[in-house]
């Protein structure tokens, strides 16, 4: 997965993220900045699902929902050329 | 899920767009509630299902106080009629009859359903356009009060009477302009181009009828009293014309429903929960009756939303969440516009049940039939919601459950909580029986034969796939 457009973005504590790119910004809930910023770190799917699952009360697994988010991410440019032609 | 972990939410992102806010924008009614009148949801749904229509006799029992000291105040010699189309749910009927209600019915059918709730026939006003010959025989032999909608109805209600050797009262319904938009003038005789005139001489040339009351209803949600006032002034000044013309006094002036509720119009910039209180519109409807020199007449109200919507919460329950290809959050529940008809013109509020700290995003509310047009909310800022959780839906007590179908899926339960708090089945949910009940299946389709037409069918599928040749 190309992630190389992450280390562009501004991300704050408080789910604020700004793509200096395109001037557009965004709101991201803690799940999702959890993420975000585990992706930042080179973080796999997996390791980030097993740590998000150990610090949430959660009873199924989120992998799907991972993949959701990442297609998110892809559709808003957020995360690398890949895909984008 | 009792751990101290905090509760997962789905990961979310989204893009902020800026100038979308409108100049009177309210948040959403983000608060979660998990009871009503004190009642935890949890234990209804648990004890009733879900989804669940719930009345609240308090709520209901404090419009009606409203209205009733509002009455007190400024239309001391008035009656309310209660509007059976909006709610007539026979537990909800009968709290408004106990309350000294009359019943308003507009069909054969909501006068039976009063006549069985004991509510003798002289206590019933029996409006519409469509009453048939023999509902208009029995509501003239049981002596209700009937309001005429065109001059067919006045033709059939003389031959009834001539025919019966009674002379039963028969009172008009008029239209006339209030100053409002959109007119309701298809109902009743139109008072602006003379027909309404002409009704009443048709009555009181009659040898078999005699003129009863003069009604109106100027139409639904009106938020401006001020078209009250100028109703009130044109009936009773018609009542007066007619008396001073014809020698004929009407028997009462009927000013129809149409208050509206805090219920927020799809349309309307501002929340419904400011629009006017009850007793502005009948300080309207006073005023203007006071400043009248002819005889005071009793006044009967209609009113029906007003008084019922709040007393209404439909209980529904998330079934899945989904993210849709364009990036907004949408949730199924398990109500839709089958049960919520009035989401095509209302923004119905929708309030989680579990406590939310997450993220509040803008979220597209489907209900569970296999259809597009199934959407109860297209925005409603809602917290993260997950299958299980349950979400209230108000205010439904007015024209929802009336309205409701019996499309794809069958009717919920209605439950009534009372004032010290016992939670009352008023209408159970409904079987497959109630749905096929009333169907017949003509012998010839009976299905043993459907079957072998079945197999038929099948075995000439298979013989094509194999490559056989069909005669
Ligand atoms: C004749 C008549 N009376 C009363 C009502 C009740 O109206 P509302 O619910 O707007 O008060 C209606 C509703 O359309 C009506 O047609």
């Amino acid at each position: 997965m190309d992630t190389s457009h992450l280390g562009l973005l501004a991300i704050s504590d408080t789910g604020f993220v700004f793509d200096p790119r395109t001037g557009h910004s965004y709101t991201v809930n803690s799940t999702g900045l959890t993420l975000l910023r585990g992706l930042k770190q080179g973080l796999t799917l997996p390791q980030i699902r097993d740590s998000l699952g150990a610090t949430h009360d959660c009873s199924y697994d989120v992998s799907t929902d991972l993949g959701t988010f990442i297609k998110t991410l892809e559709n808003y440019q957020l995360l690398g050329n890949s895909g984008q032609g | 899920m009792n751990s101290s972990k905090p509760r997962y939410e789905v990961p979310t992102i989204v893009r902020n767009a800026s100038g979308l806010m409108n100049k009177v924008g309210h948040r959403g009614s983000l608060e979660s509630r998990t009871q009503i009148d004190g009642v935890d949801v949890d234990s209804l749904i648990k004890d009733f299902g879900s989804p669940l229509f719930v009345f609240s006799e308090g709520t209901l029992n404090r419009s009606i106080d409203e209205a009733r000291l509002a009455l007190e105040k400024h239309l001391p010699q008035s009656q309310l009629c209660w509007s059976y189309k909006t709610n007539y749910l026979g537990a909800i009927c009968a709290i408004f009859h106990r309350s000294g209600s009359l019943a308003e019915v507009v069909s054969g059918m909501e006068y039976e359903k009063a006549r069985r709730l004991g509510v003798p026939g002289n206590q019933i006003v029996f409006n519409g356009p469509a009453k048939s010959e023999a509902e208009l025989q029995r509501a003239i032999q049981e002596g209700a009060i009937i309001h005429a909608d065109h001059f067919e109805e006045l033709r059939l209600i003389e031959r009834i009477a001539q025919a019966a050797r009674t002379r039963p009262k028969v009172g008009l319904r008029v239209a006339l302009d209030a100053g409002i938009v959109p007119r309701w003038d298809r109902f009743g005789f139109s008072l602006e181009s003379g027909v309404a005139e002409q009704a009443a001489r048709f009555i009181t040339d009659s040898p078999h009828i005699e003129l009863g009351g003069l009604h109106t209803h100027i139409g639904t949600y009106i938020v401006d009293p001020r078209a009250y006032g100028r109703a009130a002034t044109k009936l009773a000044e018609f009542a007066e014309y007619i008396e001073a013309t014809l020698g004929c006094r009407p028997t009462h002036l009927d000013l129809g429903g149409g208050f509206a509720s805090t219920n927020s119009l799809a349309t309307q910039y501002q929340s419904g929960a400011l629009v006017p209180r009850q007793e502005e519109y009948i300080r309207e409807i006073g005023r203007a009756l006071a400043q009248q020199r002819g005889a005071k007449l009793p006044v009967y109200l209609e009113t029906g939303r007003a008084l019922v919507d709040d007393c209404g919460t439909l209980v529904s329950t998330v079934l899945a969440s989904k993210r849709l290809p364009t990036g907004r959050n949408s949730i199924v529940i398990d109500a839709g516009v089958n049960l919520l008809f009035t989401a095509w013109w209302y923004r119905l509020e929708l309030q989680p049940c579990c406590p939310s700290d997450g993220f509040i995003e803008d979220t597209t509310v489907y209900g569970p039939l296999c259809m597009n047009i199934d959407c109860v909310r297209e925005s409603v800022a809602l917290p993260p919601l997950s299958a299980g959780d349950a979400v209230l839906i108000r205010p439904v007590g007015a024209y929802t459950f009336t309205q409701s179908m019996q499309f794809i899926h069958l009717r919920p339960a209605c439950v009534l909580i009372s004032e010290s708090g016992d939670v009352e089945l008023i209408r159970r949910k409904e079987t497959l029986e109630d749905l096929i009940g009333p169907e017949i299946v003509p012998e010839r389709l009976a299905i043993e034969r459907a079957r072998s037409n079945l197999s038929d069918h099948h075995d000439g599928l298979r013989d094509v796939r194999s490559g056989a040749v069909v005669q």
